[in-house]
């Protein structure tokens, strides 16, 4: 290498005045909920009853398979007002699960394929992982509340007597083993708390082994980091798609698809990287992170662009497969999202804001190398898949009943405004740049 | 191009020489023909004043073709000149039509930005490239200047402005 850039530390101050415009997110978030909250719980008593008649008309039209009589949440089911508030606050958790372990997933990429190009802005996708914890408690604590009424096969009653669900029956040991069905779901629980428990452990060995290595600035901790990221992604591979199928797909309990695993991690990841994009924009603005130019942003662009396209292939395999087989307990789950306001404009309008725009808004190299359209582009993806997780989760739960509304902008308001709080107080715990990273060099004279 | 016959040609040991060999070589006003390397240089484009390539426009509009080739076949195919029932969809119905479609996309895109990189570039069977020095396919960087484009700089004027710019040799190359 021709010469030596010296790098200056950098340390990121989390000013009391961004802080503050969180806690307005946060509040308006909350005022927004309470008046969605209120709206649904209104407009419950009224047209309720119409309107549920005319789904379920519907829904025998569509050719419910077998379990028309079993149709899901029937059975002692909240009112649909609570329903609509638990499956908001599952699928708001799920996408920042998703986030937060996206930025663990992204540093360990980074030091499994021996990345250098990053290593001047690893420190922004480390502090999304210090969300991890506080997925862990609420998904768990959230699990506990929600389950009755999200998760059909949670109840007992399906799996006795006569009119037993002969496929749920099947499946139960997936979720109950070794107790018997329609008991406490120890398989799946023990599975939850591992995934999140391991994730954790990872994410705090990793930021071990960077603040060792800002400290003594020896390369044994960039070994050691890449073998960790090496284990992380292996697990991770096995641990993302079951988390899917666990959290995600087990609402539509009787349904599976085989690309799902693939499916929710395409969105998680991508909904991750417009994330770091966003953070990586907004601290250049104001100033920080100097050693991140233009190159950086554009493969940073790259990624978002690629996996936009990736999440767009998933999609398309699962929906192409479904449509063409044409078989209905397949269908099914098609024509609950393509059929019924508010599901179908968010269906088409996930395909706009996932493939349609970033495909062609990214297209260009100008485009992902200048910040102003990243600035645009990141918030669009964000919100894009944040609308996926909706339609993923909610059409199985509240059925032809489901809105969107205040209630939900108000419940993402406040998780956003928590997510970044958490991570933006992380990103101040250490120095922004690692000075003592073994391809700081190589990131400072990256040129693409 | 090809009817150029004179040429000088610096040699350069070390990649950041050539870097700022090429700005000092243009601040003086001589227009230099090429830069051969034996590796990518990087910011050697920048150096030379290069536009930057149209390529790019060239595969978005193969591309583009091959979208509206792909779904014009199929539409015509399927659901004008010989309707057949499949699976009880309709003859016109887009998602079958798609991997078609992003295929035909891909291979038009592909084969169109070879194709017009070879034009745009003069390559094609049985051309003989010029070798302005074979070193440059080893370890020498190679500034061919020519010297029917400078003709208001003398030869020894070049030679000795490539020196300055900290060219190792300074060589004439006669192309007949």
């Amino acid at each position: 290498m021709g010469h030596h850039i010296t790098v200056e530390s950098e340390q990121y101050i989390f000013k009391a005045e961004t802080k503050k415009k969180l806690f307005i997110l946060i509040a308006a978030g909350l005022v927004l909920f309470a008046i969605g909250v209120f709206m649904a719980m209104t407009s419950d008593h009224g047209g309720h009853e119409g309107h549920a008649a005319i789904s379920k008309t519907e829904m025998l039209a569509n050719a419910e398979p077998a379990q028309v009589g079993h149709a899901e949440g029937e059975h002692h089911g909240s009112a649909n007002w609570v329903k609509r508030i638990y499956t908001s606050l599952w699928m708001n958790n799920i996408y920042f699960v998703g986030l937060g372990i996206v930025g663990l997933f992204f540093v360990c990429i980074q030091y499994a394929a021996q990345a250098g190009w990053s290593s001047g802005l690893k420190r922004v996708p480390l502090a999304m992982g210090r969300w991890i914890p506080i997925a862990a408690l609420l998904t768990i604590g959230l699990w506990f509340l929600v389950k009755g009424d999200l998760f059909h096969w949670t109840h007992h009653d399906v799996y006795e007597g006569a009119t037993a669900d002969k496929i749920l029956t099947k499946k139960s040991p997936y979720f109950f083993w070794p107790l018997h069905a329609g008991s406490f779901p120890l398989f799946y629980f023990v599975r939850m708390v591992l995934f999140f428990g391991l994730w954790y452990w990872f994410f705090l060995a990793i930021k071990k082994k960077m603040e060792a290595e800002d400290l003594d600035g020896s390369t044994i901790h960039w070994y050691k980091s890449r073998s960790l990221s090496a284990w992380f992604l292996v697990f991770f591979g096995v641990s993302s798609s079951i988390a899917a199928w666990d959290w995600v797909m087990s609402i539509d309990a009787h349904w599976f698809s085989t690309m799902f695993g693939w499916y929710v991690f395409a969105s998680w990841w991508v909904s991750g990287l417009a994330f770091i994009v966003y953070v990586v924009v907004k601290l250049k603005e104001a100033g920080y992170l100097k050693i991140v130019n233009s190159n950086h942003l554009h493969d940073l662009g790259k990624f978002c662009f690629a996996f936009s396209v990736f999440w767009t292939y998933i999609w398309f395999s699962q929906f192409l497969l479904i449509y063409y087989a044409n078989i209905p307990e397949e269908t099914v789950y098609f024509i609950e999202r393509m059929r019924v306001a508010p599901y179908n404009w968010i269906f088409y309008l996930n395909l706009f804001l996932n493939f349609v725009f970033p495909f062609l808004l990214l297209m260009t190299r100008d485009a992902k190398r200048h910040m102003s359209m990243l600035k645009v582009v990141a918030p669009i993806i964000m919100i894009g898949h944040w609308f996926d997780f909706y339609n993923m989760i909610t059409p199985g739960v509240m059925q032809y009943g489901g809105g969107f509304g205040l209630l939900e902008i108000g419940l993402f308001m406040i998780f956003l405004g928590a997510f970044v709080y958490v991570v933006l107080n992380g990103l101040s715990k250490l120095p922004l740049v690692g000075k003592n990273h073994p391809m700081l060099q190589e990131s400072l004279h990256h040129h693409i | 191009m090809e009817t150029n016959k004179n040429f000088i040609v610096g040699i350069f040991d070390d990649e950041d020489i050539l870097l700022e060999g090429v700005e000092k070589v243009r601040d003086k006003g001589v227009k230099i023909h090429e830069v051969y390397t034996p590796f990518p240089v990087h910011g050697l484009d920048e150096a030379l004043g290069y536009k930057r390539s149209r390529l790019p426009i060239a595969a978005f509009l193969f591309g583009l073709t091959g979208t509206s080739l792909a779904l014009t076949m199929q539409i015509w195919m399927l659901g004008i000149d010989w309707p057949m029932i499949i699976g009880g969809k309709n003859f016109v119905s887009l998602p079958p039509f798609i991997p078609v479609t992003f295929e035909l996309t891909v291979l038009l895109a592909a084969l169109g930005m070879v194709a017009t990189f070879m034009i745009v570039s003069d390559l094609k069977p049985y051309k003989w490239p010029r070798q302005f020095d074979l070193r440059s396919t080893d370890d020498k960087h190679v500034m061919a200047i020519d010297l029917a484009i400078n003709a208001n700089l003398s030869s020894d004027d070049i030679k000795r402005i490539l020196k300055e710019a900290g060219a190792s040799e300074a060589n004439d190359k006669n192309f007949e």
